[in-house]
């Protein structure tokens, strides 16, 4: 064919115009592989709140239960447990609970708890989501130094956190341990997961 | 047969391509050990390739399912475990073989002009490598395979505002569940593969454009004879497929000893807590990749707070000097001071949970410029000075010893003196500090003359 006479200006045009409109053509077309990724309606639907009985929950002890396929912790914290968190403040990040997104309003305190003595969290590491062992014991026989207040150790990369899951200062943790919402249906029922007594565990 | 040979060749090059890349394809006549690398790691291939095609016929991608498989693959298929242990062994081998070929690429200078796509194809190969090595580690639904994922898809929530996001879509699930295992078994065994393979020929395309590199980094198209072939050059077939062969046996007895003696290799090939299903509850003590791993995960886990506030300060200040000494125009030393300007707020808002994965990815992306940060006026490293010498060294000894942290507990002390993350926050630096001082020392460094012609000692 002759190239004599072409108008390049508007060949230029005209494919320009066929390259944009088949980019766009291209988003539209992969938007729904790229949202088939995303978590599906079932994934949503799961994590139903689960009920759990904590009557033979001892003094000191923690019971482990899984909700949404995360670790939850509960702890039955003794008097001296309990009298230790307020002197960790000076060693803490966030001591007061003031990261909104950490816990329910009702958790917003020192203990981050409803009740003082039973502590409700999630056993997930706020670094990269391994769970924290419990070390219980206080001061140089943890392992921890002789300065360990008793809390939770991370042996992925080295967290610290207290008897509350408030994240200690200079650990590679950014945030206290996430409280799920949870209520009491009785005093030895807790349900994890949900705020609301009615409606199916 | 000619007359079936020219049936062909009038409907497919066959006769030409077999020309173009084995008969008439002119090698260096003095490869030496160093160059058995690269047929090796396509041997490797293919049997990933192979191995995997029989493992996926028994395999169950099903978080229920995919533990019991494995087992099931292990004691009661016929040759199940010999397959499988090809595999797994396999995957070992081919990141040995690939460091070796980079380590081969580095001292002789086949970055260099003219061949940077080739190295840029091969740095892509390597990443790929990476991608399929973690999501195929994940497919037997141990316990270090659950918390090995749940660590690193967890890095992607320290990107600020999209992180979370991200995470779930590539996990398809809230935590590392059922999903997230079905769609790694789809990207490890069809995915990645594809693209592997398509890297691989590119790779092949474009070194048989320029033409192999040599010990001694001379060009060997510079001096051809009468018929236009390189006087040092010396047909690929079949002077270079029979000394592979030699190379293919030695390392197929290897392999094959590794395979029947020690298949795990005392925990490194196959980690013990592999052999327990992952349990959601229960996160192991000492969350170790693979050893492939283990030295871009030391850096990771040195970012600390205070390591990259440091290491940033620093950083700005010398770019920042460099704004300062540099004779380029204003526009070198505007951008200079721009980028230490950001580097200094980002200091100050990110934390260092997203540095440790900038710094992480930064030790990988480096390697993609090394053909523009080297700027030695020779290829090899039989004739380049002390520094680039001593570089190599330091280099060389900061990632193996990077690798051997990674797999250590950060707070213990296993060399001495000082606990692990501080000699990994050192290693660190150093492994950092030879690509980034590389254009300086390179520069600067004290070369030999080239030869005209290749040598052979």
């Amino acid at each position: 064919m002759n190239d004599d006479g072409v108008d390049r200006g508007k060949r230029r045009f005209l494919t320009a115009l066929t390259a944009g409109v088949g980019t766009v053509g291209i988003v539209f077309a992969a938007t729904p592989f790229v949202l088939s990724m995303t978590p599906s309606a079932r994934a949503r639907a799961a994590g139903a709140p689960v009920d759990v009985d904590i009557s033979k929950l001892e003094l000191g002890q923690m019971l482990v239960v899984a909700w949404r396929g995360k670790p939850v912790y509960i702890v039955n914290r003794t008097k001296a447990m309990l009298a230790q968190l307020p002197n960790n403040t000076p060693l803490l990040l966030d001591p007061y609970s003031k990261v909104k997104s950490q816990q329910p309003p009702y958790a917003e305190n020192i203990y981050r708890s409803r009740k003082p003595e039973i502590l409700v969290t999630l056993g997930v590491c706020t670094h990269l989501g391994c769970a924290p062992s419990k070390v219980f014991t206080v001061g140089a026989v943890s392992g921890l130094g002789a300065d360990w207040p008793g809390g939770f150790f991370c042996h992925c990369h080295g967290s610290k956190y207290d008897l509350s899951g408030r994240v200690f200062k200079n650990v590679p943790a950014p945030m206290n341990l996430d409280v799920p919402p949870y209520i009491y249906l009785t005093d030895t029922l807790i349900r994890v997961g949900s705020d609301k007594k009615e409606g199916a565990a | 047969m000619q007359k079936i040979i020219a049936w062909i060749d009038d409907r497919f090059p066959l006769t030409k391509v077999w020309n173009e890349h084995l008969a008439q394809y002119y090698a260096p006549k003095n490869f030496n050990f160093w160059y058995y690398f690269g047929s090796l790691a396509l041997l490797v291939l293919v049997n990933q390739i192979v191995t995997g095609i029989f493992l996926t016929m028994n395999y169950k991608p099903d978080a229920a399912l995919a533990f019991g498989s494995v087992q099931y693959i292990m004691y009661d298929v016929s040759w199940g475990w010999l397959i499988r242990y090809m595999h797994s062994v396999g995957a070992s081998m081919f990141f040995i073989i690939i460091y070796l070929h980079m380590f081969r690429g580095l001292i002789y200078g086949s970055h260099k002009q003219p061949r940077e796509l080739i190295w840029i194809f091969g740095t892509l190969i390597f990443v790929a490598l990476m991608a399929e090595a973690f999501m195929g580690y994940l497919l037997p639904w141990g316990n270090m395979s659950y918390w090995g994922a749940q660590v690193i898809i967890s890095l992607f929530t320290a990107i600020p505002v999209i992180g979370n996001g991200l995470a779930q879509w590539v996990r398809g699930d809230y935590v590392v569940s059922d999903a997230t295992l079905n769609r790694f078994f789809a990207f490890h065994v069809i995915a990645l593969p594809l693209v592997l393979v398509a890297l691989v020929f590119v790779h092949l395309v474009a070194l048989h454009k320029v033409g192999s590199n040599n010990p001694d980094g001379v060009e060997i198209k510079k001096k051809k004879d009468e018929k236009g072939i390189p006087l040092d050059g010396i047909p690929f077939h079949p002077y270079y497929t029979v000394k592979d062969i030699v190379g293919v046996t030695v390392f197929l007895m290897v392999f094959a000893a590794v395979i029947f003696f020690a298949p795990t290799l005392g925990g490194k090939f196959l980690e013990h807590d592999n052999f327990i299903p992952a349990n959601i509850l229960s996160t192991p003590l000492d969350i170790v990749p693979l050893w492939y791993f283990t030295p871009f995960y030391s850096m990771l886990r040195a970012s600390t707070t205070d390591f990259t506030h440091g290491m940033l300060a620093i950083f700005t200040m010398l770019v920042a000097m460099l704004a300062f000494f540099t004779q380029r125009g204003f526009r070198a030393k505007f951008l200079s001071v721009a980028i230490a300007g950001v580097l200094l707020l980002g200091m100050y808002t990110l934390e260092a949970k997203l540095w440790g994965v900038i710094l992480m990815g930064s030790s990988i992306v480096l390697i993609f410029f090394l053909p523009w940060l080297d700027r030695s006026p020779v290829k090899s490293i039989r004739y380049r000075g002390p520094l680039f010498k001593g570089a190599v060294i330091i280099f060389v000894l900061s990632f193996i010893l990077l690798g051997y942290l990674g797999t250590k507990s950060p707070a213990a002390v296993d060399l001495f003196w000082f606990k692990n993350v501080l000699w990994a926050q050192g290693f660190t630096l150093l492994y950092l500090a030879f690509f980034v001082l590389m254009p300086w020392y390179t520069m600067i460094d004290k070369t030999k003359p080239v030869p005209e012609r290749v040598t052979l000692k």
